[in-house]
């Protein structure tokens, strides 16, 4: 991947952009799991860097790398596809190229923060200065505006790109949906003291990101790489993707209900959230279905036409397909797993949401995004057919496996929560202690520490692959020229 | 997909239009929801306090009165309970004074990043107990567990100085680390719980602190 500053194929500057934002994601990615092993390790040992690098702290830049490697791999993923897509090189992709410098060092700024000043006092400097002490909008306001500002560049290209270029269905809901994504941001930039008020528009942002917007997202996403690597039918995928458009803000705008049932908020949404959150999971499994099917289909007429394989890009349709059935299973069986209010009064913020949100951000996030840099790698080393190497494959498996027994880890952990502290005790301050010793919460998150070491060596082979895979096959093709 | 579509099932046109409609529907939905629950928790005020108005998030002079946590028939869980006057930190907080403390309060709640261990109103960290009816936590009550540990008179009192010092007070081997809060920062934080206690959050968390001297003491609850 690094390599491919050298060696680079790509004829767009709009590609080349994209890898630049490629490569920034993959490093966030390492920096999340690191922080999330220190995370996992302070659970079981209380004492692990103690006053020096408190939990606070550690869960703090772990779930930020998350969402700005994801942010970043998103914008890559953009300006990879839009040459693609319009038929033209991205209009002021050197002010693209301005922004992304700006976004990085204003990002290592804010860790660099975070990590070496953690706290301030309480006044407004500490929330416009070092952070802003809401879980996943923790950035201070200076870099929110930073954000804003960089976004604004990146809408701006996106928008006078499609304007000029190609108009196709994918980017017509990339265009509508990247500016829902980028305007929500807004809705946590403010500060006020009602708490109620301040979560209110707080799951504005949170919510419409990862239940809606992230999701059509994603669907986008798979639309345009389902093209580039199995050769499916522009038409086909257009139609599934206005599908996905429909029941995904259909289901999940309203679905913001089911955060409202306990912040203060009327109790209407206990009915409104459930229902429309109980729907979330069914694009999901349409989504599913759709890959699968489509990758049968144009295997099968590949077949007939006398080729051997339809696939021209192994590792990022692995991925993909990870995407479509851990997106299903992250999102949707383990969203509606606590979703109803009736279960939701007991599960509410215990280690079931965090089960949860571990399985869903991989599911539907993590993997495609993964998938799209190898379509990138692809592209930056001019290779027709890659295939996958003994690292992909170690990287998919150790990951996969490592998230999905973090994921029963967390499971096991969340019903001797939800049980013993929520039903049986009542959630006081020594009500979740008795539960958090129980030695088989103990053993649950001790196992929850192992799949964390497995996700993370799996993460090595993933990099490793991603340094090596793209130079490795550029020789295998010009042996075979 | 085409011209001569057979079908509506397979038309692009009418599932761009569908999707367009059904968003725009959940749209106008979401905004008109959120502008009636915006007027229902916005924060109320000192009038409402002494004229006995029940709002879903009371004004910040609610840190002048008892608040207690009741299962209320009508609506099968328990709800806030505000009662007669009680003196916190001394003295009777005016208005505006209770106003600043709260907002010293609140940012320090952000500040101190409180959010990436314990849950507020169920929302943030999973590491450290929920904070959402912290002030009516029985542990905290005069002859609780807690307050004795820090030797105070008051609630109030005993979790600012815990605040103020956590880590002397170690509760479990998990502890809570210094975070510097200061004295006043300490009040604005406990006045902040106080308030979050008396927020209508339709029941949750359920069944709030009941039983867990009786869980601790062993043998049956049959009584």
């Amino acid at each position: 991947m690094l390599a491919s500053i050298k060696s680079n194929h790509l004829q767009s500057e709009s590609k080349k952009l994209g890898m630049m934002y490629f490569r920034v994601a993959i490093v966030l990615f390492g920096a999340q799991l690191l922080m999330g092993l220190i995370a996992a390790i302070q659970f079981i040992m209380p004492g692990f860097l103690f006053e020096i690098f408190d939990f606070s702290v550690a869960r703090m830049v772990h779930i930020n790398a998350l969402v700005v490697w994801m942010l970043y791999a998103m914008l890559g993923a953009v300006y990879y596809m839009i040459p693609d897509e319009t038929g033209m090189e991205t209009v002021g992709v050197g002010l693209g190229k301005l922004a992304f410098w700006v976004l990085t060092v204003a990002v290592t700024i804010v860790v660099l923060v975070y990590i070496f000043v953690q706290v301030g006092s309480g006044s407004e400097s500490t929330i416009w200065l070092i952070n802003e002490g809401r879980e996943y909008l923790e950035a201070p306001r200076w870099a929110d505006i930073g954000i804003v500002v960089v976004v604004l560049v990146f809408y701006w290209n996106v928008f006078t790109t499609f304007m000029k270029g190609q108009k196709t269905g994918i980017m017509t809901v990339m265009v509508a949906n990247l500016m829902a994504l980028a305007g929500l941001y807004l809705a946590g930039m403010f500060y006020t003291d009602n708490i109620s008020m301040d979560q209110f528009w707080w799951w504005w942002v949170i919510h419409l990101w990862v239940e809606a917007t992230w999701e059509v997202f994603v669907g986008t996403l798979a639309a345009y790489a389902l093209i580039k690597i199995i050769n499916a039918k522009r038409e086909i995928v257009e139609m599934w993707l206005w599908i996905e458009v429909l029941m995904l803000f259909g289901s999940g705008i309203l679905g913001l209900g089911h955060h409202y049932f306990w912040i203060g908020t009327p109790e209407y949404w206990w009915e409104i959230g459930a229902l429309f959150s109980a729907l979330e999971p069914v694009p999901l499994v349409a989504m599913f279905v759709h890959v699968l099917y489509d990758w049968g289909k144009e295997q099968g007429i590949a077949e007939q036409e006398g080729h051997k394989n339809v696939m021209r890009n192994g590792p990022a349709m692995a991925w993909i397909v990870a995407n479509a059935f851990g997106n299903f299973l992250g999102a949707g069986v383990w969203g509606f797993f606590h979703t109803l209010p009736q279960v939701n009064i007991y599960t509410h913020g215990t280690q079931f949401t965090a089960a949860h949100g571990h399985l869903a951000f991989f599911g539907a996030y993590a993997t495609i995004l993964i998938g799209m840099m190898y379509l990138g790698l692809q592209g930056a080393y001019g290779i027709k057919t890659l295939k996958a190497t003994f690292k992909s494959k170690m990287g998919i498996v150790l990951i996969i496996s490592g998230v999905l027994g973090m994921t029963v880890a967390l499971t096991i952990a969340g019903y001797e929560q939800v049980l013993v502290e929520r039903a049986e005790l009542g959630a006081g301050w020594n009500a979740f202690f008795a539960a958090q010793e129980l030695p088989w919460y103990v053993q649950a998150q001790t196992w929850r520490a192992i799949m964390g070491v497995v996700t993370f060596v799996g993460f090595i082979y993933l990099v490793w692959d991603l340094l090596t895979i793209g130079k490795q096959a550029r020789l295998a093709q010009q042996a075979e020229a | 997909m085409d011209k001569e579509n057979l079908s509506v099932w397979t038309s692009i046109p009418f599932w761009r239009r569908s999707a367009a409609w059904v968003t725009g529907f959940a749209v106008m939905l979401l905004i008109w929801l959120s502008f009636d629950t915006l007027g229902q928790i916005s924060m109320g005020t000192d009038e409402d306090l002494k004229n006995g108005i029940t709002k879903r998030v009371p004004g910040p002079t609610v840190i002048n009165y008892e608040i207690d946590y009741k299962m209320s028939e009508k609506r099968g869980s328990e709800v806030p309970v505000i009662g007669k006057k009680e003196l916190f930190f001394g003295k009777e907080w005016s208005e505006q004074e209770a106003a600043d403390l709260l907002h010293l309060g609140k940012l320090t709640s952000q500040a101190k990043n409180c959010m990436n261990c314990h849950t507020l109103l169920g929302n943030g960290g999973y590491y450290a107990p929920d904070l959402t009816k912290a002030w009516l936590d029985p542990a905290w009550r005069e002859g609780g567990p807690l307050q004795g540990m820090t030797g105070k008179d008051t609630k109030e009192e005993a979790m600012a100085e815990f605040l103020m010092h956590p880590s002397q007070y170690p509760t479990h081997a998990r502890m809570m680390p210094d975070l510097g809060i200061t004295a006043e920062e300490a009040k604005g934080l406990v006045a902040f719980l106080k308030h979050m206690s008396s927020i209508d959050t339709n029941g949750f968390p359920r069944n709030f602190s009941k039983t867990v001297e009786q869980f601790t003491a062993g043998g049956t609850n049959a009584r």
